[in-house]
Parts: structure tokens; C-alpha cells; sequence
């Protein structure tokens, strides 16, 4: 599977991705500077952590709308799919391929800790490799991940099934003391109706080895490579 | 623009912070009055902070020199090798003025600065790392304090995108009108990409890199180099202001243009700006400098010379190009957004010539701004430090009930855990971090080989303060002795010296001990002080801190996988006691926290047994035999045997005995040097007695893991029984209690 790992000016979780998919995964990947628009040469675009242009007008405000990101439903409506962890998955939801907004954690302080993830939705192309119910560590590192959306497209969310993690104790259970950063519903990480792009606050790339405190992250790359089918398109379900 | 020039005179040379004698020197060695210009570059350039005017001499004693060294002091930072080709790049440096002003920005921009201190070196950052010393958490300015610094690390490390993995955070009521601020960051390099602060070619292009120029803290290193008064708030324009995007385009710029090999030198503007790296990179390499100031990108018009000279806007560098690569920094710059300006050329020297518009407004022999008088006032011990050692804690009534004192030990400021302020912190990016925070050191991999490195900063001003040349041994050899129950070897050292105002004769003192105490104890462990930072006047209205070096310490690893973390992993292990018996209650943070004293004896302490002890743990870890490893240090074995029981991901009991003593509380909350508590499973007891029988360093079983509590026993009595529910909670609650 041929990884492209964008990187924007303030982007920082980009080594950390291209590691993974080539010294763990070994996989072939590149980096995607940002104002590329070319991206054909991709199965997969990793739109990484960070604090893109440092987030200084709203976390992924303007990177959501640079040139990379303005080629991204071409690239999805072609085939193509689109991870994004934290800054990534602001990102997505300022480019508007995503529902939903990511406010400032509840604390107001910055939160980088380990959590638990309650995968709701493993028939996507990032998590059949997973069983539904399946609890997943994985860390976040982040002062604005709160995600928020209206009653209506939350609703409209659940019907969809489009909600795919969602904060849990270590057992499974949903509960507020789970919840880092006070997301409504506990939601973690949510899929465009298509199911074509994931964002997520965790940082599955920081859970890809055991000798870093465990390898939970793997599972969505995992899934990803076991639906990529021989002639270059991703299996839906 | 001459027209608005206030007239040169000593009065003015006086308000700068130069002395009339330094004043009357600076003539003599031009031969004339100086201009306006040309009094401020002294100003900064001699100023205590960049000229080191009153350590110096002292600075001489530490050893610099080892098989491992490849840059010792006198460049950006520090370097040793590692091995595999690798270099560890590493520096502390201090930022406790302008954190006491503008305790948020002060932070900011001490992380901001060492960050560059590194990756001018060619280093990628791979680590920071914080100590901190606060006044009483019960008082609102503290608080307030706390929070802002804090949040300051947390905003520039987290966006730069560089871990913070350990540090301390100790609170004492002599650190309320000046805290400490102290910022340890390390970095990788290869071993022959090495770059340094020179301008060694003449004729080579020197280009201005990163930020505009801005009227933000000009003077920060005058102002660093006085005592606080009533009117430290109005010093607050002298605070810089940080922006840590600009930092990470700054650092991929760097390192893209110097893999580029279109850079011949480079140096970052700290402390005294523009006005330092012109003068510095030429005196280390004999040249001279020209440098035409319009071509500055500024942030604001109508900036004088004098202005833009001293300016520390943050995020910039000075850069000498390689020659004939001009066109490759700019590109590389502009594809970072970022200016890069060349403003003048090296020069045969011996003049430092800066120009506005063409028209020289200073010009100045380098080696005179490098050549700052050095003073060596008088020293004299404090008067009543003989009292305070007379005390004897044992005059002090016995604790009626062993374990409110141990858990009311647990939940003081300075021993509780400190995740209030590290969970605010990223300790992850850049996926090498294999220990996080809350260990005695952190520990990470080395990408690409089979090695990691240890990290740990430590420093007790109160040992300090009762025997500076004892307590500045004790500060090396605790920061080396973490890095050896991680599993590590230590390598070299940091340090960071923050003392009271050098022109008091006791404040000089402190210094001259302290700093012979921390030679002493590195000749014993070999460890070369590859660099650092001396950060005078930290007093404010007339009274000082207390006397506090911090030291950084880095260790190697061969094998990353076998490192050791402090917390209990299993039940039925034996617990071993590795190190002298001796302890004192003297200085003690028991003594402190229990009933507010600060006197007594610290216990003696013998390197050679130091040196045994951390190679013995060293080898244990290394040999893959003790299943946790941790120093004893404030609040003595039972704290550390506390925080081995509850630290962890599992919470693990145990039972410990130790032989009759003076007291009970002597025994259990005593602090004494070169003290490690380790555990090992049964089926590797043997191979352990054998490793520490071929040591030779005294050491004992003492105990076993097991059970819901922390039984401690003294000469054959129950003393604590102690739920470790309790001691949890006391612990991990005690920091957030303090500061609500």
C-alpha cells in the first residue's frame, strides 16, 4: 500500500508516521509537502498531528484550507483514503470532510495521557480488523480535542454509523471520567459517510511498538492493508 | 536619526549597568568616548549574564575534558559520543528572571531558547526537560506562578513538537520573589555534522535568519544580571515574546539548510541579540564583522541601531554562509516562509563595524567586547552557619503516629507526584520515549541502533545551603545515580548554577564551594561539564535564594531494552538496600515539611562508595537482575520505598526492616548520598549477591514485595502499617491539594 504522510509548516507527528509505515509496517510511504495537489501516487494519505501554521487562528483553520487539503476529495472520490490523527483530524473537520468540531478540552489545559477506545464501528476500511466492542490503548496529546457537533448530525452520526471510537474505561465502559478532554457522547474519532476518511484525536502511531507501551495503534493500519484489494481499490465492507 | 542619541556619560553607562571603573576601562581600550552604539554593545556584551565577569574563575575548576567529549564549553552547547556513529547534544540553561516578571512568556522563551541552542549545533531536539523551584504553594502568588510557567512550557515544547520528559519541581519559601526556571534540552546529531558558532572565512556572506526584529526584550541581559526591587513589574518590556511555530520552521530550515552543506557557521540570538552573535562568532575565529542594520528584517519602523542591536526577539540566528551557497539559504529558507537576509560579510577583523544606511554608528575592536573584566571580591562564609549546624533534629519531639508522618510526607509539595504538571506536557512525539516522567530518569531509543540514552536533572538547595561544597557533590552525584538505576552509564553533566548576588562576599561563598564541590564529585565519577549556565542575582529586595545548582545528567545505554524503572512489578521479590548506612535528619525535607527547620548536618558522603554504588546498580539493571531500581533522596527510604509501592501502573506492598537506630524517624525519613532501593525475583537472588559481593559496596536485604500495605519496621518494632490506598492517595493528590 503506497502511504503519503502530509506535511504542513507546524506539523510534528509526520516522522513518527513515516516510521511506523516503513520500519514497522514496511510499507512504502512518502512525505506530501503542502502545497502539493498531485496525489495520485497515494493509496493512503496520513494527515499527522501537530499545530499546523500553529494553530494560531483555530486549530486546522488554515491548513484546511491549503492546497493539499483543497485536492482531498478528488483524491477520496477517486479511491483514495484519508487518515487523520489530532491536528489531522482538525484539519478534516475545518476542510468541512468531516462533521463536527474540535473545541477546547473541558480543563482548558493541555492533555497528554493514555486512553482507552471503545471501537463502535468495525466494519470501516480502518477498523475490520477490529471486533465491535474491542477496547483499544491508545495516547493523545492534545489542549483542543473536545469534539462537538449539533443534536441533529449527532443523531444523524449514530444512524449512520459513522461514529468509530469512542472514550471507554479500560473495561469497555463509557463513562464521563473516561472522557479526556469532555467530547460529546465520548466521541474519539468519527468517519465521513462514505467511510473513506477517519479522524481521530489518539495517536495510533505512538502505539505501534511494545517497547513504547503497546501496539493497539497497529490494528488500524492492519485493517487498511487487509482491505486494500489486488486491483488498487479498498473494500467498503 | 542621530539627532534623538542620548549624550554618552558615566551617569548613562551607570543606568546600563556598567560600572564607572568599566566605563573609564572601555575608554582606555578605544582610545575615545564611546558612542551611544558602542555603549550599548558593551553594556550587553559585559553585562554578568554574557561575560560570566564573577564565575569564571571558578568555572575553571570543573573538568571539561573526557574520551566521550567532542564540543566542551564555549559553544551553543555541549557534545559527547554515544557511539554508532551518534552524538548527544545537550545544555541547561536558566530563564528564572523573566519567569518571575512574565511567568507565562518567561517559560515560553526559556524552552525556546535552549531548543536553539541545540539544533544550531545541527542536533534534532529530542527532549526537554524542566526544574523549577517555587515559593509556598499556600500563597496565591506562587499559584499563580506555578500555573504560568507551566502552561508556558507546555504551549512553546507541545508546539515545537519536542517531548518533555523529566525535571523536578521543589517548592521553598526563599524561592517566593525569585523562582527558578532552569530548561535541560538534548538532541541527536551525527558525530561529523557537528556545527559550530564560528565566522571563520573572510569575505563570507552573514545572513540574518528567522523572525523580524521587534522592540521586545531589549536589555533581558542587563536586566538578568541585577537583583529584583519593588519595581520588578515595570521591567515586564524586557520579557520577550515567543512564538514556537516560527521555532519548528526555524529548526527544519536549519537542519534541511545545514544538510544542504550551504552553512559554514551558525549561531542562535539568545541573551543580547544581534549584538552578541556579530561579536562572538567573529572572536572565537579571530575575523571581524560588517554588518549593515537596514537590511534587518524589522517588525516595527523607526527601530534605532542601539534598539536593534539589543533586541531579543525571539526565534532568529545569525548564519555564515558557505561560500557560494548564498542562493541555496534562501531558498531554503523561503520554502520555510522565512526571511533570510544576508546583512554583511566576515571580515579580516579586527573591527566590528555596524552601519545604518552606510554610515558606520559603531565600530568597535572584537576582541574588547570579548575581553569583560573579571572580578574576584572577597568570599566569606555566612555568619551562623555554625549555629544552624549545631542543631541537632533529634531535640525535636518524635512523631506520635509513624504513618500520619510518612503519608503527611508524601502529600508535601515538593515529594508529591507531579502529573498536575507533566500530563500538561507531550512526552511522546517523536516516538523514542521508553520511560515517561515519574521514573528517577527518563529513558529514550536511539532510532536506528540498539542504544538509548538516560536523562535526569537534580539539585537540592537546602543540602546546599548548609554545606555547599558537600551539597553541589551531592546535586552530581544524585542526577548520576538516577541515570544509573535507569540502566544507564553516565556520561557527562550540565549544570546550571543559580546563586544570590555575587558582590555579597557569603553569596561568593556558596559559589566557590559549590562549584568545587561539583568538580570534586565529577573528577571522582569522570564525568566531564560540557556546558551550562551561571545565573547570578536571583534575590529579590536583599534576599536570596537558596543556593541552587542544578545538574543535568546524560547516560548511554548499550542495549535499550534493558533499562529498570523505580516502581515494584510483582509480589514475593526481595528488596535490597544498596549503599552506606549513614543518614542525617539535617536538611532533610522531612525536618522541612514536618516542622518547618532548615538546619543541621548534612551526612558524609565518600565518592569512591558513590562511584561503586551506581556502577553496581548499573551492572544489576544492565544484567537484566533487579526488577526495579530507585534512589533514595528527599524523605529518605521510607518515601522512596513509598513511592516503589505506589508509582507504578499496579500498585505493589511490601515489608522492609532496618536495624536499631537513633530514632525511628531518623532511620526511615533521613536523607543520606549514594543510597539505591532495587528488587529481585527469587530465582535471581544468587546472581544478584554474587554481582554485589564482586562490587564491593555495603548493601543488605532488607525486605519483601507483597500485600496491600507498606509495613516498615525499626530494630525489631513495627513502626509504619500503612494502606497503600492512603499512600496513594496522599501522593498522587498532594501537588493539586497544595495549588487548589
Amino acid at each position: 500500500m503506497r502511504f503519503g504522510v502530509v506535511v504542513f509548516p507546524g506539523t510534528w507527528s509526520d516522522c513518527d508516521f513515516h516510521y511506523v509505515i516503513s520500519e514497522v509496517l514496511h510499507q512504502p510511504v512518502k512525505y506530501v509537502w503542502h502545497r502539493d495537489r498531485e496525489l495520485a501516487d497515494f493509496d493512503c494519505l496520513v494527515l499527522p498531528g501537530g499545530f499546523s501554521y500553529g494553530d494560531y487562528l483555530r486549530a486546522g483553520a488554515v491548513a484546511g484550507r491549503s492546497p493539499v487539503v483543497e485536492a482531498l476529495p478528488a483524491f477520496v472520490a477517486g479511491g483514495g483514503v484519508v487518515l487523520g490523527s489530532c491536528n489531522g483530524f482538525q484539519i478534516l473537520c475545518e476542510a468541512g470532510l468531516l462533521p463536527g468540531a474540535l473545541m477546547r478540552n473541558e480543563c482548558l489545559q493541555y492533555r497528554c495521557q493514555s486512553t482507552h477506545l471503545l471501537v463502535e464501528n468495525a466494519e470501516t476500511v480502518f477498523t475490520r480488523a477490529t471486533r465491535p466492542g474491542q477496547v483499544l490503548a491508545m495516547p493523545i496529546s492534545h489542549g483542543e480535542g473536545k469534539y462537538h457537533v449539533d443534536a441533529e448530525t449527532l443523531a444523524a452520526l449514530r444512524r449512520r454509523n459513522q461514529i468509530v471510537f469512542r472514550y471507554c474505561t479500560p473495561e469497555g465502559q463509557v463513562t464521563r471520567a473516561a472522557n479526556p478532554n469532555g467530547s460529546l457522547d465520548n466521541i474519539a474519532g468519527v468517519v465521513n459517510e462514505e467511510g473513506t476518511v477517519l479522524g481521530l484525536m489518539p495517536h495510533p502511531e505512538r502505539a505501534a511498538e511494545s517497547a513504547l507501551g503497546g501496539t493497539d495503534g497497529l490494528v488500524i493500519f492492519h485493517s487498511l492493508l487487509g482491505s486494500l484489494v489486488e486491483d488498487g481499490s479498498f473494500l467498503k465492507r | 536619526m542621530t539627532a534623538a542619541e542620548p549624550k554618552v556619560t558615566v551617569d548613562l553607562a551607570r543606568g546600563l549597568g556598567l560600572t564607572a571603573d568599566e566605563y573609564d576601562h572601555i575608554i582606555r581600550r578605544l582610545g575615545r568616548e564611546p558612542r551611544y552604539t558602542e555603549l550599548g554593545l558593551f553594556s550587553a556584551l559585559w553585562s554578568e549574564h554574557c561575560a560570566y565577569k564573577h564565575s569564571k574563575t571558578f568555572l575553571h575548576r570543573l573538568p571539561q575534558h573526557g574520551p566521550h567529549v567532542l564540543q566542551g564549553p564555549g559553544e551553543n552547547a555541549g557534545a559527547l559520543d554515544i557511539g554508532d556513529g551518534w552524538a548527544v547534544v545537550f545544555k541547561i540553561e536558566s530563564h528564572n528572571h523573566p519567569s518571575f516578571i512574565e511567568p507565562f512568556q518567561g517559560a515560553a522563551t526559556g524552552v525556546g531558547g535552549i531548543l536553539r541552542d541545540i539544533f544550531t549545533m545541527g542536533a534534532r531536539p529530542i527532549a526537554l526537560l524542566d526544574s523549577l523551584r517555587f515559593g509556598d504553594p499556600a500563597d496565591p502568588r506562587t499559584r499563580r506562578l506555578v500555573e504560568g510557567v507551566v502552561s508556558g512550557i507546555s504551549w512553546y515544547g507541545n508546539c515545537f513538537g519536542c517531548p518533555t520528559v523529566g525535571g523536578e519541581m521543589a517548592f521553598a519559601p526563599e524561592y517566593a520573589g525569585n523562582p527558578l526556571v532552569n530548561v535541560m534540552c538534548v538532541g541527536l546529531v551525527r558525530t561529523d555534522r557537528i556545527f559550530r558558532a564560528r565566522a571563520e572565512r573572510v569575505g563570507s556572506a552573514v545572513f540574518y535568519v528567522g523572525n523580524k526584529t521587534g522592540r521586545d526584550g531589549i536589555h533581558g541581559a542587563t536586566m538578568a544580571s541585577a537583583a529584583f526591587d519593588e519595581h520588578a513589574e515595570e521591567r515586564r518590556p524586557t520579557v520577550q515574546v515567543g512564538d514556537p511555530f516560527t521555532e519548528k520552521l526555524l529548526l527544519e530550515a536549519c537542519l534541511e539548510a545545514m544538510a544542504a552543506g550551504a552553512v559554514a557557521g551558525i549561531q542562535d540570538m539568545g541573551a543580547a541579540g544581534l549584538a552578541c552573535c556579530t561579536s562572538e562568532m567573529p572572536a572565537r575565529s579571530g575575523t571581524g564583522m560588517d554588518v549593515e542594520l537596514a537590511r534587518v528584517p524589522q517588525r516595527e519602523p523607526g527601530m534605532t541601531p542601539y534598539e536593534i542591536l539589543l533586541s531579543e526577539s525571539q526565534e532568529r540566528m545569525l548564519l555564515v554562509a558557505a561560500p557560494g551557497r548564498e542562493d541555496d539559504v534562501r531558498r531554503i529558507f523561503a520554502k520555510w516562509d522565512l526571511d533570510a537576509v544576508e546583512i554583511g560579510r566576515v571580515t579580516a577583523g579586527p573591527d566590528l563595524v555596524i552601519r545604518l544606511n552606510g554610515e558606520p554608528v559603531a565600530c568597535v575592536p572584537v576582541p574588547a567586547l570579548a575581553e569583560a573584566p573579571r572580578y574576584e571580591p572577597p568570599f566569606a562564609p555566612p555568619r551562623g552557619l555554625g549555629e544552624l549546624h549545631a542543631f541537632d533534629p533529634l531535640s525535636l519531639p518524635a512523631p506520635a503516629d509513624y504513618d500520619d508522618a510518612l503519608v503527611g510526607l508524601l502529600g508535601s509539595p515538593t515529594i508529591a507526584r507531579k502529573e498536575w504538571a507533566y500530563r500538561q506536557y507531550d512526552q511522546q512525539v517523536g516516538i523514542n520515549t521508553l520511560v515517561r516522567p515519574g521514573s528517577d530518569a527518563a529513558v529514550l531509543r536511539v532510532k536506528g541502533t540498539r542504544r538509548a540514552i538516560a536523562v535526569t536533572t537534580d539539585g537540592n538547595g537546602r543540602h546546599v545551603v548548609l554545606d555547599p561544597r558537600r551539597g553541589g557533590a551531592l546535586a552530581v552525584c544524585e542526577a548520576a545515580r538516577n541515570v544509573a538505576c535507569a540502566g544507564a552509564r553516565p556520561l557527562g553533566v550540565t549544570d546550571c548554577l543559580n546563586f544570590g548576588s555575587p558582590e555579597r562576599p557569603e553569596v561568593l561563598w556558596q559559589f566557590a564551594e559549590a562549584v568545587e564541590g561539583i568538580a570534586a564529585a565529577c573528577r571522582a565519577l569522570g564525568l566531564p561539564v560540557v556546558g551550562g549556565n551561571v545565573s547570578f542575582y536571583n534575590e529579590t529586595s536583599g534576599q536570596a535564594i537558596l543556593p541552587t545548582p542544578v545538574v543535568g545528567v546524560v547516560g548511554l545505554l548499550e542495549d535499550a531494552a534493558q533499562h529498570a524503572t523505580q516502581w515494584f512489578k510483582g509480589e514475593g521479590h526481595r528488596i535490597a538496600l544498596l549503599g552506606p548506612g549513614e543518614v542525617s535528619l539535617g536538611g532533610s525535607e522531612y525536618l522541612w515539611a514536618r516542622h518547618g527547620r532548615l538546619a543541621g548536618r548534612l551526612a558524609r558522603q565518600d565518592l569512591e562508595v558513590e562511584r561503586r554504588v551506581q556502577a553496581a546498580v548499573q551492572a544489576a539493571v544492565g544484567a537484566g537482575l533487579v526488577t526495579a531500581a530507585h534512589d533514595c533522596a528527599e524523605g529518605g527510604l521510607a518515601v522512596a520505598l513509598a513511592e516503589c509501592c505506589v508509582s507504578g501502573p499496579a500498585r505493589v506492598g511490601a515489608e522492609a526492616s532496618v536495624g536499631a537506630a537513633p530514632r525511628a524517624d531518623h532511620a526511615l525519613f533521613g536523607e543520606g548520598p549514594s543510597r539505591v532501593v532495587v528488587a529481585v525475583e527469587p530465582g535471581r537472588v544468587r546472581e544478584f549477591e554474587a554481582l554485589m559481593a564482586e562490587s564491593a559496596i555495603p548493601w543488605g536485604w532488607i525486605g519483601g514485595t507483597g500485600g496491600e500495605r507498606l509495613r516498615l519496621n525499626v530494630g525489631g518494632v513495627a513502626v509504619v502499617d500503612v494502606a497503600l490506598d492512603r499512600i496513594e492517595q496522599a501522593w498522587r493528590n498532594g501537588l493539586e491539594r497544595h495549588l487548589a
